[in-house]
């Protein structure tokens, strides 16, 4: 029985590219709560889910070209991160209408540029083999990983990592206080544009694993489960990074044994940890 | 401290959203002062305050502060609309925001740090409180915990916007007197305000602002009848007459201020 139990996880670990999609799955679970934290508390849910969904083309072109949907992917979102940070910050109309626009208008330029005979094509010529899925880009495919996108994933957490441990600070302070960080001289646009380019390396180790609908899933309801539990907000992010960890392995694990999707296995788990959160903070 | 403060306004006006919200202020306040900015909701108290601390450039006349060039000697008490009180912190953890400048970008919190932490939550007599929720702090605690972090980063001039909206009149008495001692020390401690109860106590000096300057110096000889009416309207002599008498509070709270009991709970926004 136990033996049963341990072999449904050891298993599966004989083979490379189940190896691979756990390293990418501890990466995820970690990564998406401890900047999701900072999306939580500053009110940006849409903003990241804009941004996620925005990263589609660059994901296609990249996938065109180099063979795999992350290189281009790391520049595009960064880029479009900075975009609607400017577009935030200027625009007359209110905010979440314009990041809907760009929300909207680049997720459906991805979408008719995969499914177009011109792409499928030049796809088929240049790579010699069948286009890529597009369910497999919208709800994520942890275990088609390969060995670069691992190294990518690993570098990118790195330099999230280092970057969010250098600005814990002025991230911290003007999370919870803009005016008064901005007295004491922090610069807070600098910060607030930091925070969107780390996001937008975070959204794109995300996506392997839980697709550009989900990775949202991944991105804030752990981090809203440490909310709920810790009066901290360095808690809150290690809470939700325990979380996040749990559910993306099970989700990689049930993905690998029931050859079902990944992202909504692991949106569920994270899901059912927040309602149990939730429930036993009501009877506490 | 670095130099003694001071802030030298001279006739000066302030833009904001493109339109002149604040003209001809004209006031000067030196060390070991206790002022009161006083005006209507929407009378420019916050755009001065902005004006003050930098972050609105002033549109003619001048402005000079004193002993600020430090970052941090300069401390800000926003109103409680613009902090994010859905950030989970500790009272301890606010306070220690203050340190940031002290404490440099790859270096953790010292001694140093923790002891001055400690130090100005024990002045303003929320130390007990330090692993509290500042979300679950009512609305004179929390004022009391901005001014220990303003304490911690080692401010020489205090503003506070609308310190008491929010705050039960014991309440108040007790940030006034925490303040009281910060101004003996010989630090400038400005308070943006609409209300009006015990100025005359409260304050050594008061601006009284409705988009232009009504008045400025102590409030005995500033706060007078036209000048009330110059903020408040005809019905400004009313309103000062339910503040004449400082026990007479109870009836204008109903309306003016949100109640708040300094030992229960307040929503967090």
């Amino acid at each position: 029985m136990i033996r049963d139990f341990v072999g449904l996880f050891a298993d599966p670990l004989q083979f490379t590219f189940v190896q691979r999609a756990l390293v990418v799955s501890v990466l995820v679970g970690i990564m998406c709560p401890v900047i999701g934290a900072y999306v939580v508390a500053r009110g940006r849910a849409f903003m990241g889910d804009a941004l996620a969904h925005s990263i589609l083309p660059g994901m296609g072109v990249g996938l065109l070209v180099t063979g795999s949907a992350l290189i281009i992917a790391v520049p595009a979102g960064v880029a479009i991160a900075l975009l609607m940070g400017y577009i935030s910050r200027r625009t007359g109309s209110r905010e979440d209408t314009s990041i809907g626009i760009v929300f909207a208008g680049m997720f459906a330029l991805g979408l008719v540029m995969l499914s177009s005979p011109l792409y499928i094509n030049t796809f088929l010529r240049l790579r010699d083999r069948q286009a890529p899925d597009i369910e497999d880009l919208l709800i994520g495919e942890i275990l088609g990983v390969n060995t670069g996108e691992m190294y990518i994933s690993l570098a990118l957490a790195t330099l999230v990592l280092a970057g969010l441990y250098l600005f814990h600070r002025p991230l911290v302070y003007t999370t919870f206080d803009p005016v008064g960080a901005a007295v004491v001289g922090i610069r807070t646009r600098v910060v607030e544009y930091v925070l969107l380019a780390l996001l937008a390396l975070v959204i794109v180790i995300g996506i392997q694993a839980a697709g550009i609908v989900l990775v949202m899933a991944m991105l804030i309801t752990p981090a809203a489960t440490g909310f709920l539990l810790a009066k901290r907000f360095v808690h809150a992010m290690a809470i939700g990074a325990v979380i996040g960890v749990m559910s993306a392995c099970v989700g990689m694990f049930l993905s690998f044994h029931a050859n079902m999707p990944t992202g909504p296995i692991m949106a569920l788990v994270a899901t059912a940890a927040f309602g149990v959160a939730a429930v036993f903070k009501r009877n506490r | 401290m670095t130099s003694e403060p001071g802030i030298i306004v001279q006739d000066a006006s302030v833009e904001r959203g493109g339109h002149l919200a604040l003209t001809g202020i004209t006031f000067e306040v030196g060390p070991g002062t206790l002022m009161g900015i006083l005006g209507p909701n929407g009378a420019g108290k916050s755009t001065l305050f902005d004006a003050i601390v930098g972050l609105l450039p002033i549109a003619r006349g001048s402005l000079t502060v004193r002993g600020a060039e430090r970052n941090g000697a300069l401390a800000y008490v926003p109103q409680r609309d613009s902090i994010n009180w859905h950030f989970p912190a500790t009272v301890h953890d606010v306070v220690m925001m203050g340190r940031g400048n002290n404490i440099g970008w790859f270096r953790r919190a010292g001694k140093v740090d923790r002891e001055m932490v400690r130090e100005s939550l024990e002045r303003v007599s929320m130390w007990d409180r330090r692993s509290s929720s500042v979300t679950r702090l009512s609305g004179g605690q929390r004022q009391r915990v901005f001014i220990a972090r303003a304490l911690a980063q080692e401010a020489n001039i205090i503003l506070m916007d609308e310190a008491f909206s929010g705050v039960d009149l014991a309440a108040q008495e007790d940030i006034v007197e925490v303040l009281r001692s910060l101004r003996d020390e010989g630090r400038i401690v400005i308070i943006s305000t609409h209300n009006l109860t015990n100025i005359a106590e409260r304050f050594d000096r008061i601006l009284c602002i409705n988009h232009h300057m009504c008045a400025y110096g102590p409030p005995k000889e500033a706060f007078t009848p036209e000048v009330l009416e110059e903020m408040y309207g005809s019905h400004g002599l009313e309103f000062a007459h339910h503040h004449a008498d400082p026990h007479d509070h109870n009836e204008h709270r109903g309306h003016a201020h949100a109640r708040d009991d300094d030992h229960g709970h307040k929503a967090p926004h």
